[in-house]
């Protein structure tokens, strides 16, 4: 029993049918207990009010659209190596699910930061980095999206993930000597975790947790969806050969 | 693959080769810019060295997809491919071709563009050794990119989209050198960050630029 | 000097042609023959390298071959010289006049790719491969938009490649009058589309 079995389309689907039902009854659950949780039970923060309970959706959000590049890192890396199909194909359903994610989070993010900072947006390192990693995520789905055979886009993109990845690296460190250069010590600070008490811990991991599994039960079902495209088009061509 | 650059530096200085194009879309692009922002010197002064960049930079996309699109049409990247040198190889000639043909003068327009947008004195040498360390960055960036869309009937405008994301960081380090310059400050440190970069692209990109064609091809 | 055993080739995901296995000796030449389609050209891409093998081998001289397809890879801008003197440095060679004379391009040597008519564009591309130094050759179509002269003409450079110990792999409907050249009809090895559970196609896991 190697993991590789699930590489076979048909053993993913079998094995993703099955577990989709579970993955999703999980998301739901635990997303709503932590989200109410945190909406309804928890005190005010004595300063930020009651803007703080963005958190919730803040902070997972973000959180997972920098997983979801990862994952496509790894789905890419495995397609490239061992040429299993479904991996390409993940990698391909997760894209516009981090993309949202990236956007949530971007989108939170200026909701919070208005009350806060008195500003929208701020060219602070973080908030700059997400939206660097948003372009990102619009070139590699645009050149998916653009290549037609299947299996040369597939190898595009993954070389597109693996020198993206360096690159956003790149920029991740380039932003952050940049904005010291620009505001000599920067005075908005995201260091969330930092002064996050107990009462809002829990609450937070519940939303992470409710924020993965999500993530888990949208790219199982986009994969099936693409695993059936794929299908589709090879029964088609089939079609066509005969 | 000596062959190979002094075709593709003979094609480009020939009629219709596109040599110069970029040059005068940096010089257009720069003179628009007092335009937008107004004639006042201390503004321009200001903002001089991120206008030279980024001018440097769309120039430098400008030519990008000629550099394998017009080998793909006539049947040359196939016969590359078959050739015995490696693609690698080909890639990184082709990128040096257009850097040589691109990057390289724009590196050496760049200060007489200060001139006009008013560059602080001390920003000029900053300014010329980020260009002349970060340009090449560029062209073998690019190259990349090219590749990734050779196969596509109109790939420009993805073209851009896929590499002007992986421009940022040559761009900041770049900026933030002639930035520097102007203030007076220490300007070692972007520059070192920008020549490992481009030490990086170089050694790197080739392979993922072969990789890519090959792809393409078949 | 090329043996290929069993290859299948594909084009666009789909296996056109499959267990197709010929040798080519020093001296010969072999004609792909069968209808549009078939796989004349995925074929010999293929074999040259240019896409992978769905199953299959492919052993090549060890200094490689010369492909020629639809494309010639001419520059517009260069003249006959610069390009063809282009392509000889990168196969590593220096003489160009042989070909020059060969291909009959002698006169028109300094004149811009730009100005040749379609059939001197072919001729300059056919002459490309005199250039290589290559023993195998493979053609895509070698004598499209050829006159009959110009047909002779490269019929004798083909045949005095393969006098000199060369060899030739070639898709061409034209009878090109070379004494010995084998045919192979493509016909019979068109892939029969895979019944489930065999091939190669992304669903046969689904079997």
């Amino acid at each position: 029993m190697s993991i590789w079995e699930y590489a076979n389309p048909k053993k993913f689907m079998e094995t993703s049918s099955w577990a989709l039902p579970w993955v999703t009854g999980l998301a739901v659950a635990s997303l709503l207990s932590g989200l109410i949780w945190g909406f309804f039970f928890t005190p005010d923060d004595y300063r930020q009010g009651s803007t703080v309970k963005i958190i919730y959706i803040h902070v997972p959000s973000a959180m997972m659209a920098i997983n979801c590049w990862a994952m496509m890192l790894v789905t890419s890396l495995v397609w490239l190596i061992r040429r299993h199909h479904v991996s390409a194909l993940a990698a391909k359903a997760a894209a516009p699910i981090g993309m949202t994610m990236t956007l949530i989070a971007l989108f939170t993010g200026a909701i919070w930061g208005q009350p806060m900072w008195g500003t929208w947006w701020a060219w602070d390192p973080r908030l700059t980095a997400f939206l660097i990693l948003f372009l990102f995520y619009l070139g590699y789905i645009a050149l998916w999206g653009a290549v037609d055979d299947p299996d040369t886009a597939a190898d595009l993109t993954s070389v597109l993930c693996l020198v993206g990845s360096v690159f956003a690296l790149l920029s991740r460190y380039a932003v952050l000597f940049w904005n010291q250069g620009l505001h000599q010590g920067a005075s908005l600070s995201l260091d969330k975790e930092e002064h996050v008490a107990d009462v809002f811990a829990w609450p937070l991991w519940l939303s992470m947790a409710g924020f993965g599994l999500l993530f888990l039960t949208l790219v199982l079902f986009r994969t099936r969806t693409e695993i059936r495209a794929r299908r589709l088009r090879a029964l088609e061509a089939r079609e066509r050969m005969a | 693959m000596l062959a190979l650059l002094l075709r593709d530096l003979r094609l480009a200085t020939r009629a219709g080769g596109g040599f110069g194009l970029s040059l005068a879309f940096f010089l257009i692009v720069t003179v628009l810019v007092p335009f937008g922002v107004g004639p006042e010197g201390g503004t321009l002064a200001k903002i001089a060295p991120g206008i030279l960049w980024v001018g440097a930079l769309l120039a430098c996309l400008l030519s990008l997809d000629r550099i394998f699109a017009l080998d793909r049409e006539d049947g040359s990247l196939d016969l590359l491919a078959t050739a015995p040198i490696p693609m690698e190889g080909a890639v990184a000639v082709k990128a040096l071709a257009h850097w040589l043909t691109t990057g390289l003068p724009l590196t050496l327009a760049a200060p007489v563009l200060g001139v006009l947008l008013n560059l602080p004195l001390p920003a000029f040498q900053p300014l010329l050794l980020s260009l002349l360390i970060g340009t090449p960055a560029l062209s073998m960036i690019g190259t990349f990119g090219a590749a990734l869309t050779v196969g596509l009937k109109r790939g420009g405008l993805l073209l851009s989209l896929l590499v002007l994301p992986l421009y940022i960081p040559t761009l900041i380090y770049g900026a933030e050198a002639a930035r520097r310059g102007g203030e007076g400050l220490a300007t070692a440190t972007p520059l070192l960050m920008m020549a490992g970069i481009t030490l990086g692209t170089i050694a790197i990109l080739p392979f993922a630029a072969a990789a890519a064609i090959r792809v393409n091809l078949r | 000097m090329l043996a290929v055993r069993d290859l299948a080739a594909t084009r666009g995901g789909l296996r056109l042609i499959e267990g197709v296995s010929f040798d080519l000796l020093p001296g010969q030449a072999l004609v792909l023959r069968g209808p549009n389609g078939i796989g004349k050209t995925t074929l010999l891409r293929t074999i040259a390298g240019l896409q992978p093998a769905a199953a299959g081998t492919v052993d090549l001289p060890p200094e490689g071959l010369a492909y020629a397809g639809h494309a010639d890879g001419l520059k517009a801008t260069l003249t006959v010289t610069e390009n063809l003197t282009f392509w000889a440095r990168i196969f590593g060679q220096s003489d160009i006049g042989n070909a020059l004379e060969a291909m009959d391009l002698v006169q028109l040597a300094d004149r811009p790719a730009q100005n040749l008519s379609a059939g001197q564009k072919r001729r300059l591309g056919l002459a490309r491969l005199l250039v290589t130094g290559r023993r195998l050759w493979l053609l895509d179509e070698p004598t499209v938009s050829l006159d009959r002269a110009s047909v002779a003409l490269f019929a004798t450079a083909v045949r005095a490649h393969l006098a000199a110990g060369g060899a030739a792999l070639m898709a061409t409907h034209i009878d090109l009058g070379l004494d010995d050249a084998g045919t192979l009809d493509l016909t019979p090895f068109r892939a029969r589309f895979p019944a489930a559970g065999q091939g190669d196609g992304f669903d046969e896991a689904f079997a």
